[in-house]
């Protein structure tokens, strides 16, 4: 019954946070990418003292300030959430999640009151090198703001940089730079922010392409056609790159999602990755059913990303489950862990943890030097004590596959499309392709799409984990009335539906009106 | 005029001369308000801080939680 009323409370506080996230994520990526395009725009006008050139980062200044005022304090509501759905998961990360917030917190409120202010207010009253300067550091201090929740995350994902105290029951950094530079969190960063690029570039494209559609501001519109085309080429090849280096992080951290993102249950050497496919539903991971209904691979392509060797060993997740062992490139036979060892592990951990305290209250100190050697020798698999069914710690794997693979097909037929408006553009005939041109507006929700699916990959595939290996979800949450975070979700749903009409509204009637005095 | 009050002017003036940035304000202020008035003192107290006093009575409930959480 306990248990029954936990997994609600969990279900529940999951729910809200997920809507939570998803909202606020509706309204940052623009934001990251947006700034620097009007900021090359600005710099532009700044070179060739062309006017054409301030109007148009003014129409665009416009996009980003109506998106960054309804978005600005809707991750709030995240840190609320934490104090109350997540107080044992907040009070077990310590200052290691607190100090990159609080990082955050302060440079977002510094630059949103200085730099975006003087990027508003500041045209024809300060000199244009100097306003440059502004719209510059808004675009870099969006994206260096973003940097600090994302490390947090990649923490989440990957806990460097930190030991856990027995006595106060918390974790603590002890080197704030692996924190800071951990792989995960780096190519985190780098994935997220560039996909904010990409995003951006598509929205500008898009709005660009009604114009054209509409027969109004045409040169406005294919001289941003050309900026957004142009950054949203840069923006995917990073794009790709750092998508590379996450994949990669994955496969070497959190083997579980990698092959919950594949759908692979069987591990094998010379993997072949799924380009596309459908999974066989209802697939359990100790049943004989194949995983897919169909399935179009590229050879060996998997082991290369997860290895750097396109004959390398990819486990799956029965592999994950039930243990592996294979021979790596040098010859030497390698063996992955057992979801009950590591179960057994976690629990010599748990019970050293419960042996420490007893012994410390009784002033023990030869029996707390014991357990603690036990709780640093096993506390690698501290979470891992609270799960008891080997299926606990498989993802969600078609919502993990498909949101995967949602995101990588999207993510590739936006190059496409960059690449295809680029050569209609130097070929002076986009103007005549309206099926293209309503395609770019259409493709608009499809950018969004591509990027909600990216975090739900993130999210949802390191199931059950909140920080991986050491606490899951079921651990994290407060033993909180179920009914109360029904309410708040309601209320939050209702809140953000509001915003997200509001922000709706008042960005079509804007860009209704269009940039002034320019064709 | 000092800085200060350039300052201050360079703002007001600013925020004086916004169109869609008044509604925009209307915006932030209603859901700021929304959010630290009502949200967060009704719906979202912090559970440690609101229950126990000191860092002990907070370490010592963690520790009853993790070491006894249901199994999933």
């Amino acid at each position: 019954m306990t248990s029954m009323l936990l997994t609600s409370v969990v279900e529940w506080s999951r729910w809200q946070f997920a809507l939570t996230a998803i909202f606020h994520w509706f309204f940052v990526p623009l934001t990251l990418g947006i700034t620097f395009m009007l900021a090359i725009m600005e710099t532009i006008y700044v070179k060739t003292g062309d006017e054409f050139w301030k109007k148009t980062a003014k129409f665009w200044m416009k996009v980003f300030g109506i998106n960054f005022a309804i978005g600005v304090a809707t991750g709030i509501i995240l840190e609320f959430e934490f104090g109350t759905n997540w107080s044992n998961y907040s009070y077990f990360v310590g200052d290691i999640f607190g100090a990159p917030l609080a990082i955050e917190g302060i440079l977002a409120f510094f630059m949103e009151s200085t730099f975006i202010a003087i990027m508003f207010f500041g045209w024809n009253k300060l000199s244009k090198k100097t306003h440059l300067t502004a719209t510059w550091l808004t675009a870099v201090g969006a994206n260096i703001s973003a940097l600090w929740i994302l490390v947090a995350n990649g923490w989440m994902q990957y806990p460097a940089g930190m030991e856990f105290n027995p006595d106060t029951m918390r974790n603590e950094m002890v080197n704030f730079w692996e924190v800071l530079f951990s792989p995960v969190a780096i190519n985190k960063f780098f994935h997220t922010v560039t996909s904010g690029y990409v995003l951006a570039a598509i929205v500008v494209m898009g709005i660009s392409a009604w114009f054209m559609l509409k027969k109004r501001n045409i040169v406005f519109a294919k001289k941003s056609i050309l900026i957004a085309a142009v950054f949203g080429i840069f923006g995917s090849a990073a794009l790709i790159w750092t998508g590379d280096g996450s994949a990669y992080q994955v496969a070497q951290k959190q083997p579980m999602k990698l092959a919950a993102m594949e759908g692979l249950y069987e591990g094998k050497d010379k993997a072949g990755l799924i380009a596309v496919g459908v999974l066989t539903p209802g697939k359990e991971y100790d049943d004989s059913k194949d995983p897919y209904i169909f399935k179009i691979e590229i050879p060996r392509l998997l082991s290369f990303l997860s290895n750097r060797n396109f004959d390398s060993y990819v486990p799956g997740i029965n592999d994950l489950v039930n243990g592996y062992e294979y021979v790596d490139k040098d010859g030497n036979k390698q063996a992955g862990l057992s979801f009950a060892e590591k179960r057994d592990r976690g629990r010599i951990a748990n019970q050293a943890l419960i042996d420490y305290k007893a012994a410390k209250d009784r002033g023990d100190n030869s029996s707390q030097a014991e357990a603690l050697k036990l709780i640093d020798e096993n506390f690698k698999y501290f979470g891992y004590a609270h799960l008891e069914n080997p299926s606990s710690i498989i993802p969600n794997v078609p919502l993990t596959f498909y949101s995967f693979h949602v995101m990588v097909i999207l993510g590739c037929y936006f190059v496409l499309l960059f690449i295809v408006v680029l050569w209609l553009l130097y070929k002076d005939k986009l103007h005549n392709k309206r099926w293209l041109l309503w395609l770019m507006v259409f493709t608009i929700p499809l950018v969004y799409l591509a990027s909600q699916a990216g975090w739900i990959v993130a999210e949802v595939g390191r199931q059950p984990w909140v920080i991986q290996d050491l606490m899951p979800t079921v651990s994290a949450v407060s033993r909180i009335d179920a009914g109360a975070v029904q309410t708040t979700f309601i209320l939050f749903f209702s809140l953000f539906t509001v915003l997200l009409i509001a922000e709706l509204g008042i960005m079509f009637r804007q860009i209704k009106k269009g940039p002034e005095g320019v064709e | 005029m000092n800085t200060t009050k350039k300052v201050f002017q360079f703002y007001y003036t600013g925020f004086k001369n916004m169109t869609v940035g008044k509604t925009l304000w209307a915006i932030i202020l209603i859901k700021l308000f929304i959010m630290f008035a009502i949200l967060k003192p009704l719906f979202f107290p912090n559970l440690l801080s609101k229950n126990f006093d000191t860092a002990e009575q907070k370490s010592n409930y963690v520790f009853e939680q993790l070491t006894t959480t249901p199994k999933q």
